[in-house]
């Protein structure tokens, strides 16, 4: 028996008016994905552009009678988020000293042994602290640094519980980046008699730098906007504060505060501004490096 | 699973070489070799071994082409020559390699390197160095620190061994990457010879290259005997006949047969070095 493929010219139509759905469903529902981000920049902008000057980035957050008054005479909300600014810069360096050279380490091990036991538990391990909820890494951070090594809240503290939530990113994407890059690099300088340790630090190591480098940079950016964790460590602090055993603020923690107090809510959203342009930019800069320092192999 | 075939592969032959006796290696004398490879087996794990007692002598400043179908060795015994196969796990070994007088296997592998240099299937340039540094990196990576110009030096008359210099000398500082795989290939023995090792090991290196970068690479090798000893293994024939002085056929495992290049490919000794010449299997 011949089966008959032609198809009528109704049913033809029919099916190329279905692709055509089809494709239009998958960019409306693409595009309605893309529009929360920008629904966010708007609100913020447009709700927050006001208290946006230099002094903004310079002058720390102001207290509630402050506010209270500018309210009430109908100006703009004086002060910043100065000390929110250089709390966050310094819990986020202190977590990247800690957790990068650790992450790209462990990365690196676990690229080298894609077998055997023990890396396969460091590999599980990682896994599961990618799933810790914050607030527990926060817990965490309290019992470890802020009751025995601090006494108290500490800039030291929020960092430590930072660098364990960014660590697993790290690790994976250093691991992901390393085994990309083809075995025949390793061999070829081994084979010129190059020690085993300067073949990972001279020659794969540079041809995996910019997946390695992209891995941090989001790493860091993941963790520039925790608050959970910085609640029960860095706690806040209403003045700049450059000393590590001290409770110092971040510009999420601000936005908590402000959120707390009714006389500041309008701060709210230039602060999250502000840390919402941060991390897009280190997004970018990430995905800039990552083309930029692209290795061909 | 590559082994079990092996296995198989070798119960078979022995069935139909019963009545031959020459399953064991047949050694050639050769006077003053600058390398002895004595009884050396070599196994990845368990007691399969990969190559079986193999006995043999590289002659100095001539090449040896190391030949047989695929999974038969010949990559084992080339880089067992300068350790580079124990980059696997639970690789061991038995018997033992001569350099001079010394057992390559009682020295570090590191020291040995230096000495026996490389070039692999696929041109392996270092994608974040430019072609200079591509040259320079044995000495580099070593942490040995020479004066600019002996550099220099050395990079031109590296490059002008393996006639890439005409070719790259306004562009050194460009990423070697960006060459074409012939080129890169001679860039990669440049940066083997540049380190001037003794021996020099090939690992089918012209088997990702088309004809015209092959034909060069061949030219080179012949004329890069003078200096240094090469070690080439390859699966063309016609390539062996081509540029060996010695060949040696290998079969599972085996070292079937060695001598002079001429008289292999004249009158073979073994009836499975004759069906290989003669394309019956491979």
């Amino acid at each position: 028996m011949k089966i008959s493929t032609e198809l009528s010219d109704r049913k033809m139509k029919h099916r190329l008016f279905k692709d055509k759905i089809f494709t239009y469903v998958m960019m409306s529902l693409a595009f309605l994905s893309s529009v929360p981000l920008f629904l966010i920049l708007y609100q913020l902008v447009i709700k927050g552009y006001r208290q946006l000057n230099i002094n903004f980035f310079f002058e720390v957050a102001p207290d509630t009678m402050e506010a209270m008054i500018a309210i009430a005479n109908n100006e703009i909300i004086p002060g910043g988020i100065a000390n929110g600014i250089v709390g966050t810069l310094i819990i986020v360096g202190m977590a990247s000293i800690i957790a990068i050279p650790l992450g790209i380490i462990c990365g690196i091990y676990l690229s080298e042994n894609s077998e055997g036991r023990f890396p396969g538990i460091v590999r599980f391990i990682v896994d599961m602290l990618q799933g810790v909820p914050s607030i527990v890494l926060g817990v965490i951070g309290y019992i470890w640094i802020v009751k025995p090594v601090t006494g108290g809240f500490s800039a030291l503290a929020g960092s430590v519980a930072l660098s364990i939530m960014m660590l697993p990113s790290i690790v994976r994407s250093t691991e992901e980046t390393l085994k990309m890059i083809p075995g025949t690099l390793k061999e070829a300088a081994l084979s010129l008699g190059v020690p085993y340790h300067k073949t990972i630090l001279k020659v794969i190591l540079p041809t995996g730098i910019s997946g390695i480098l992209t891995g941090v940079i989001l790493g860091i950016s993941r963790i520039a906007g925790e608050t959970a964790p910085l609640m029960l460590t860095a706690l806040g602090s209403t003045a700049i504060n450059t000393n590590i055993t001290e409770p110092s603020s971040a510009v999420p923690l601000l936005v908590w505060e402000f959120y707390n107090d009714p006389n500041l809510v309008n701060m709210i959203w230039s602060a999250s501004l502000i840390l919402l342009l941060l991390i897009l930019c280190l997004n970018l800069t990430a995905k800039a490096i990552a083309k930029k320092w692209k290795v061909q192999y | 699973m590559e082994s079990t075939i092996l296995m198989k592969e070798k119960e078979l032959t022995k069935q139909t070489y019963k009545d031959s006796s020459m399953i064991q290696s047949p050694i050639e004398n050769i006077a003053s070799p600058v390398l002895k490879i004595d009884d050396l087996s070599v196994s990845y794990g368990g007691d399969k071994y990969a190559i079986n007692n193999v006995s043999a002598g590289i002659a100095k400043n001539k090449i040896t082409a190391i030949m047989g179908p695929s999974g038969c060795g010949k990559s084992t015994l080339l880089r067992a020559i300068n350790r580079m196969h124990e980059l696997y796990p639970n690789t061991h070994n038995k018997g033992a390699v001569y350099l001079g007088d010394e057992n390559i296997y009682k020295i570090n592998p590191i020291q040995l390197r230096r000495k026996i240099g490389m070039v692999f299937q696929r041109p392996n340039p270092f994608p974040t160095m430019s072609i200079y540094d591509n040259v320079i990196a044995g000495f580099n990576l070593n942490g040995i620190r020479l004066k600019r110009s002996e550099k220099d030096e050395i990079v031109e008359k590296s490059l002008r061994e393996v006639g890439l210099w005409e070719e790259v000398k306004d562009s050194l500082h460009n990423k070697g990457t960006f060459l074409s795989g012939g080129q890169q290939q001679r860039l990669c023995i440049a940066r083997a010879l540049a380190y001037t090792p003794d021996i020099i090991l090939l690992d089918e290196p012209t088997s990702a290259l088309d004809p015209i970068a092959t034909a060069k690479i061949e030219d080179l090798l012949v004329k890069l005997k003078k200096d240094f000893t090469i070690v080439l293994v390859t699966h063309n024939m016609s390539q062996a006949a081509r540029i060996s002085d010695y060949s040696m056929f290998m079969y599972l495992g085996d070292l079937v047969e060695y001598g002079k290049t001429k008289q292999m490919f004249t009158m073979p000794k073994d009836k499975r070095t004759e069906e290989y010449l003669t394309g019956k299997f491979g």
